[in-house]
């Protein structure tokens, strides 16, 4: 009994971390190419509605799952023109786009309030879903969840064995430089927010296609605030945004058991937990000085106008 | 491709033009999203826009929402010319309508003429102090103070919730999620018979005291070189630490006072719901005033239309008023999209020019 109750829990675990590790994973990218994208709670909310708009208009969830990276995609895009091209303020643009997010979702959203929504289906893996324990934890799930753990290995692949992901991490890292032997720095960070926008398109599609299938105005609650979090918690490397996606996504499921479970503790503050952990984790992982400096991007943040 | 060509110093005119240029951009999406939506794209931005301002009671209520959104800005527009970024005014605002509210709400008999000055004050302290912890987080830890500050918006609103439903329940009020009425000592005065209360002034006088000492003065100085060029304002004496938690406190402070004062005027009691977004708004409408305290109190009166414009859209026209957010998100973008020109001309070219011969360059460069 127990370890079908341990198994359920697990499972729920998995379905609230993978939106946070494929906002997170599409961060990280655009992060190591040098620009903080602080659109990713408003690029998420925008794919949860266009997912959910999807589904409804073309009668499928995959039909969702493409509107959401698309609308994620598009809304990067505008936050990438402003930026990239004429030099704006990243952390005030970055806001531009959650704000202006929140509200085309709300726009969008706002003809599907309490319409049932269409789930993305699971495709169990054959073979390797009959395992015991492992199958059914791994092996049954819907098709983003496969693709959050391929992001992460091919990610960390790219970034650090492969001429791409260097060149990346130059411009990330020295922009005037990579620009000097000749690396487009602007289509480079084009594409890499590109990806970051797909990313967590597809972060807010899994939240209105998987986690709760149904349109509620600021169902992302934060998450991709929580996302931005998570990549500073992971000093930028795709492993650990692994292990701190899903810590978050426990902590996330633990408050909604101890709520279920009557804890006397008033619903509020358990609600509350999941954003103090992350105030917590920032303030330890920022006060270990040494690895702060030593892990972020040292172009982050800074426009890159050429001189010449 | 467009290429931006640094100005030898920062244009006048551009300055000055750059929030009207991104009020008629704006305009120009606003039209083309009504005809997206099958609208009359002039009937629209004649409700957004025009409609809010041309009876006396909307008007009235213009800045009635104004009042708030000025407020915060100032606090919000001397923290950014710090480079320090406050993105929890939205909390600040809450928690100082929380620490003021718990005067008439607790202690109800306490009456008389130092109740609402008391009140204003544990609002101020309120917002300040809760600012104070993103502040001290990243002064002593490190800690990003944009996480921080967001993430204590949403722990102020879910306290808001619990006290609201909780403990500070009207007793007698039928299990409504809300508190007492605040009592006549509690609430704001108000100015005639309208719906506006002395708030406006105190908004305004503390937009112009703000713009007055940033300028003026050398706090002012210090926030401005430390934002501008914070090596420079070390070598000056000016510690960094402490204008990151002055200049928090202060943005908390006055998003606390305009918390506590939209509670006791305007909706007269603690409710689940306090403010339609204000926190956020204020971050589009310092921007829109380009960080200037005074352009504050203008902006505040444009973005504050947009609100009771979307409302006037909605019921006339039949359109969302999400849009209001829509616009307000628009134009935070076209607002820093135009700022470019201040510093820097904009020229198209077809291709990056090659960098000949380096040579030179490199030892011009050793030989300074």
């Amino acid at each position: 009994m127990s370890t079908d109750i341990v198994l359920a829990i697990a499972l729920t675990v998995m379905t609230a971390s993978t939106p946070l590790l494929l906002a997170a994973i599409g961060e990280l990218v655009v992060e190591r190419s040098g620009v903080l994208n602080l659109g990713v709670e408003g690029m998420m909310i925008v794919g949860a509605a266009a997912g959910f708009a999807g589904a409804q208009l073309t009668g499928s969830a995959y039909g969702g799952v493409a509107f959401a990276a698309v609308a994620g995609a598009g809304l990067s895009l505008v936050f990438a023109v402003f930026v990239l091209l004429l030099a704006t303020n990243q952390y005030a643009t970055g806001l531009a786009t959650t704000l202006l997010g929140i509200g085309i979702a709300g726009l969008v959203g706002q003809g599907y309030v309490g319409q049932p929504g269409i789930k993305l289906e699971q495709v169990p893996i054959p073979l390797l879903s009959d395992l015991p324990v492992i199958g059914p934890l791994l092996f049954q799930h819907d098709v983003l969840f496969y693709l959050s753990l391929a992001l992460v290995v091919c990610v960390s692949f790219v970034l650090f064995r492969t001429r791409l992901g260097l060149t990346i991490r130059a411009v990330g890292d020295n922009h005037d430089s990579a620009h000097a032997i000749g690396y487009n720095v602007v289509a480079i960070r084009f594409a890499t927010i590109a990806f970051g926008g797909i990313c967590a398109g597809l972060a807010g599609g899994y939240l209105s296609l998987v986690y709760t299938p149904q349109w509620v105005e600021g169902m992302s609650a934060g998450r991709g605030w929580i996302a931005v979090a998570l990549v500073v918690f992971a000093a930028w490397r795709p492993l650990r945004c692994l292990a701190g996606a899903y810590l978050f996504g426990t902590v996330l499921i633990l408050q909604f058991h101890a709520q279920a479970a009557g804890v006397p503790i008033p619903s509020q503050f358990l609600s509350a937990l999941p954003y103090l952990a992350t105030m917590i984790v920032l303030v330890i992982v920022s006060a270990n000085r040494l690895s702060r400096h030593s892990a972020a991007p040292a172009c982050l943040g800074q426009a890159f106008v050429p001189s010449k | 491709m467009i290429r931006l060509e640094a100005r030898p110093r920062p244009s006048w005119w551009a300055a000055l033009a750059s929030p009207v240029i991104a009020l008629v951009l704006t305009l120009l999406t606003g039209c083309l999203l009504l005809l997206a939506f099958g609208k009359d794209p002039i009937k629209g931005l004649y409700y957004l826009f025009i409609d809010p301002i041309t009876v006396w009671w909307s008007l009235e209520e213009v800045l009635v929402k104004a009042t708030p959104l000025a407020l915060i800005a100032a606090g919000l527009s001397v923290c950014f010319r710090a480079n320090v970024w406050n993105i929890g005014a939205e909390g600040q605002f809450i928690v100082g309508a929380i620490a003021g509210s718990a005067l008439p709400v607790v202690l109800p008999e306490v009456q008389g003429p130092h109740v609402l000055p008391l009140m204003l004050l544990c609002g101020t302290l309120g917002g300040a102090l809760f600012a104070l912890i993103p502040a001290l987080l990243r002064v002593r830890f490190g800690a990003n103070e944009i996480l921080v500050s967001l993430m204590l918006v949403y722990v102020a609103e879910l306290f808001l919730d619990w006290l609201v439903r909780g403990p500070w329940r009207n007793p007698a009020g039928f299990n409504f999620p809300e508190t007492r009425q605040f009592h006549e000592w509690a609430t704001m005065p108000i100015v005639g018979d309208s719906r506006l209360n002395i708030g406006i002034f105190i908004a305004i006088a503390c937009c112009a005291v703000l713009a007055f000492v940033l300028s003026r003065t050398y706090f002012g100085f210090g926030v401005r070189l430390s934002g501008t060029a914070p090596r420079a304002a070390r070598f000056a004496g000016i510690s960094r630490n402490r204008t990151i938690l002055l200049v928090m406190a202060l943005s908390g402070g006055l998003a606390g006072l305009a918390g506590i004062m939209e509670v006791a005027g305007p909706i007269g009691q603690l409710r689940i719901q306090i403010s339609p977004g204000y926190g956020f708004t204020a971050i589009i409408v310092a921007f829109l005033a380009r960080l200037n305290p005074v352009g504050a109190i203008a902006a505040a009166f444009v973005l504050s239309v947009t609100y009771i414009g979307g409302e006037a859209a909605q019921i006339a026209i039949g359109i969302s008023d999400k849009i209001t957010r829509v616009f307000q998100g628009a134009l935070l973008f076209f607002v820093l999209g135009s700022d470019v020109l201040i510093r820097y001309r904009i020229t198209w070219t077809r291709r990056t020019p090659v960098i000949q011969t380096p040579e030179p360059a490199a030892v011009e460069r050793t030989s300074t």
